[in-house]
């Protein structure tokens, strides 16, 4: 009896999340794939009909393959720096950092407090033509007299890695932060030099870190568009940047609905590649 | 505390002439580690015997685990040299010397199975014949069934056994065993201390353990070392230390002791006697271990005979009167007796109970007697109360 009505009351409790869910998730989801399905001759003037036209999903992967190609690369190329600039980070954060380690910690979500354009906006001054950066890597002739950083691929991976580099540090923080340390030591003591040891305690001791790290950060790079806008040029465009102007400025919604799915799509295949391989679906 | 702490005269050779002898055993010579104004670990000199059962002993903060933990090479001595079968290991990283560590909480790989973990030092030095050393040992440890089991699966007696036989596979020329047996309950704590005995007798190894637990280290070890405050105590076989205690430490952390403070009236070359509040105990000079007039005699609460008031009770030591009892408590193999002496001092009487002795209730007056034997002096200076505070908490 107390048993039913304690299963009872845990469907209660569910029931505030999965109306939050079924309103703004499974019902946007539901639009956004009717959408895609619409007849793409439709208009705003004229009226969509919907006539399952899952010809949008070939039109879109034809005619926006390479926009989505580059924000896949893109969005890996951002989240392998981010986690090795992050992975060493938290690192530090969890085992070197002594007394300072929430002090540091508070450093690294910092930058939240401003606003993300703003943050994004201020790499354009960072690699700017004139300013240091470029001026420095010319004269050491990594960049010719006239090359630039800003509208290339490497401001914007520069920029994706940059702004969610907190993303993959606090989730490797936080698995760094758990490992005993007396398990480094055992692995010290059984035979196992620093290197080793990393490999075969710490690393693996840390992979849900890793995984979720490189999750939260894979996820939003590979479909961010205000980073390709401002420090990239029409040839660095992600895919986010065209669905949103397929979705704005052309109100062709059907091809940006149906661009929208093939991009979750691809995203889902490649976390559930990537969990089965890292051999993680228990530590998650 | 104010006392002056004897060196403890171990076997072997002295300071002068160690320089290039065979000593094939564990050695410390003047080791001290020090954090920050704090003194882990005061000058230590101490010599572990290839193939013995050693213990360290001594409640927390004593500087026991630091002490492990400089031989393990987790830990830098500030000073002093540790060798080995006659090299020098103190600056030794600690994955190049031959020790393994079973440690506290047994820090087992959470990632890795039980015959990972115990692989993993043989795959470290890449020894040949992994698969059939690891069963070999998961048998010693009777862990076989466990093979492919998690350690959070294993209970903690078991994860305890594979903590062992990850340390004990690599054969170390030491093995070190930090507090080995503290998260376990006491009864699988009796049966683990009887297993790891049974298995250093079987491999022959050197162990060296570190516990807070008298009885433990009494039962398991060959030689115990009692420390406080970063210094060795003393140090023997279990049944010396018992029974003849060099400090009031000792005559307190092992066991109890009554202390009683006394005035040296004669020393003879056999014996010295020892004016207790009036009553004229004697000593055996060899149990004595102060220079000084004044002292404190100490005798462990088993060895006080109690009798009723004016009975003669077989001891020839004498008869310590005017004893009355404050409290009984019946513990079925003996009876504990509190009794209130005439200069007010409480002392513990621990009586067998073969059944042909008499009992006494409380406000009985009694008088106390024991054999002179079992007697010991220890140095006035020394604190009567120090050691009593155990740290039982395991």
């Amino acid at each position: 009896m107390s048993r039913r009505r304690g299963g009872r009351t845990g469907y209660l409790l569910l029931l505030p999340a999965v109306a939050w869910l079924v309103l703004f998730f499974v019902v946007p989801l539901y639009s956004l794939v009717a959408t895609s399905l619409y007849d793409p001759t439709g208009s705003d003037f004229r009226g969509y009909e919907m006539d399952w036209a899952f010809g949008n999903y070939l039109d879109a992967v034809r005619d926006y393959a390479r926009p989505l190609l580059r924000s896949l690369v893109y969005g890996a190329v951002a989240t392998v720096l981010c986690l090795v600039l992050g992975y060493v980070l938290a690192y530090a954060i969890a085992f070197k950092a002594g007394r300072w380690k929430y002090l540091m910690l508070v450093l690294v979500v910092a930058p939240f407090f401003t606003s993300f354009l703003v943050r994004t906006l201020s790499w354009k001054l960072i690699l700017a033509d004139d300013g240091i950066v470029v001026r420095t890597l010319q004269a050491v002739h990594v960049l010719g007299p006239d090359g630039r950083l800003l509208a290339t691929s490497v401001a914007v991976v520069a920029g994706l890695t940059y702004n969610f580099l907190p993303f993959m540090v606090l989730p490797l923080f936080a698995s760094l932060d758990k490992i005993d340390h007396r398990l480094v030591e055992a692995a010290s003591d059984l035979y196992a030099s620093p290197v080793i040891g990393f490999w075969r305690v710490t690393w693996p001791l840390s992979l849900p870190g890793v995984v979720s790290g490189t999750l939260l950060t894979f996820i939003p790079a590979a479909g961010d568009y205000i980073n390709a806008d401002l420090l990239g040029s029409p040839g660095q465009r992600m895919v986010g940047g065209v669905i949103q102007s397929l979705f704005t400025d052309a109100n062709d919604y059907p091809a940006a609905a149906s661009l929208s799915v093939v991009l979750m799509a691809l995203i889902v295949v490649m976390v559930l590649v990537y969990v089965r391989r890292a051999g993680t679906e228990d530590l998650l | 505390m104010s006392q002056a702490v004897e060196r403890p005269t171990t076997t072997g050779p002295t300071r002068s002439d160690e320089a290039a002898d065979g000593y094939d055993g564990l050695r410390l010579r003047s080791v001290t580690r020090t954090f920050g104004a704090f003194t882990a670990v005061d000058d230590l000199d101490l010599d572990v015997p290839r193939g013995s059962f050693f213990a360290l002993l001594g409640p927390s903060g004593c500087g026991k685990t630091t002490t492990l933990r400089m031989v393990a090479g987790l830990e830098t001595p500030t000073s002093g040299t540790i060798t080995l079968a006659g090299q020098d290991i103190t600056h030794a990283k600690p994955y190049r010397r031959p020790v393994n560590t079973v440690f506290q909480n047994y820090a087992l790989f959470p990632h890795l199975d039980v015959f990972e973990n115990v692989a993993f030092g043989l795959r470290r030095r890449r020894r040949p014949d992994v698969r059939r050393r690891v069963e070999e040992m998961l048998e010693l440890v009777e862990l076989g069934p466990q093979a492919r089991k998690r350690p959070h699966q294993l209970s903690g007696g078991q994860q305890q056994r594979v903590a062992l036989a990850r340390a004990l596979i690599n054969e170390p020329e030491v093995l070190l065993l930090d507090e080995p047996l503290g998260a376990l309950d006491l009864k699988l704590r009796r049966s683990m201390q009887v297993e790891i005995k049974r298995i250093q007798t079987e491999v022959g190894l050197t162990f060296i353990h570190v516990t807070h637990d008298q009885e433990e280290a009494m039962t398991m070890a060959d030689t115990v070392a009692v420390m406080d405050a970063g210094l060795v105590r003393q140090l023997g076989a279990p049944a010396e230390l018992y029974e003849n205690p060099r400090s009031t430490f000792v005559a307190n952390f092992l066991g109890q002791s009554n202390l009683v403070e006394g005035t040296v009236t004669r020393r003879g070359p056999d014996t010295l006697t020892v004016d207790m509040h009036g009553t004229a105990v004697t000593v055996p000079t060899a149990r004595a271990h102060t220079d000084g007039a004044r002292g404190w005699v100490g005798v462990r609460p088993e060895k006080v005979l109690i009798g009723e008031a004016g009975s003669a009770l077989d001891a020839p030591g004498g008869t310590v009167p005017g004893g009355i009892v404050t409290d009984v408590s019946f513990v079925g193999v003996s009876t504990q007796y509190l009794v209130r002496m005439p200069w007010g001092q409480e002392l513990q009487v621990f009586a067998q109970n073969t059944g042909r002795q008499q009992m006494f209730g409380r406000g009985d007056a009694v008088e106390l007697s024991w054999r002179p034997e079992y007697a010991f002096l220890l140095d006035h200076a020394q604190d009567a109360g120090a050691g009593a505070q155990r740290g039982d908490e395991g």
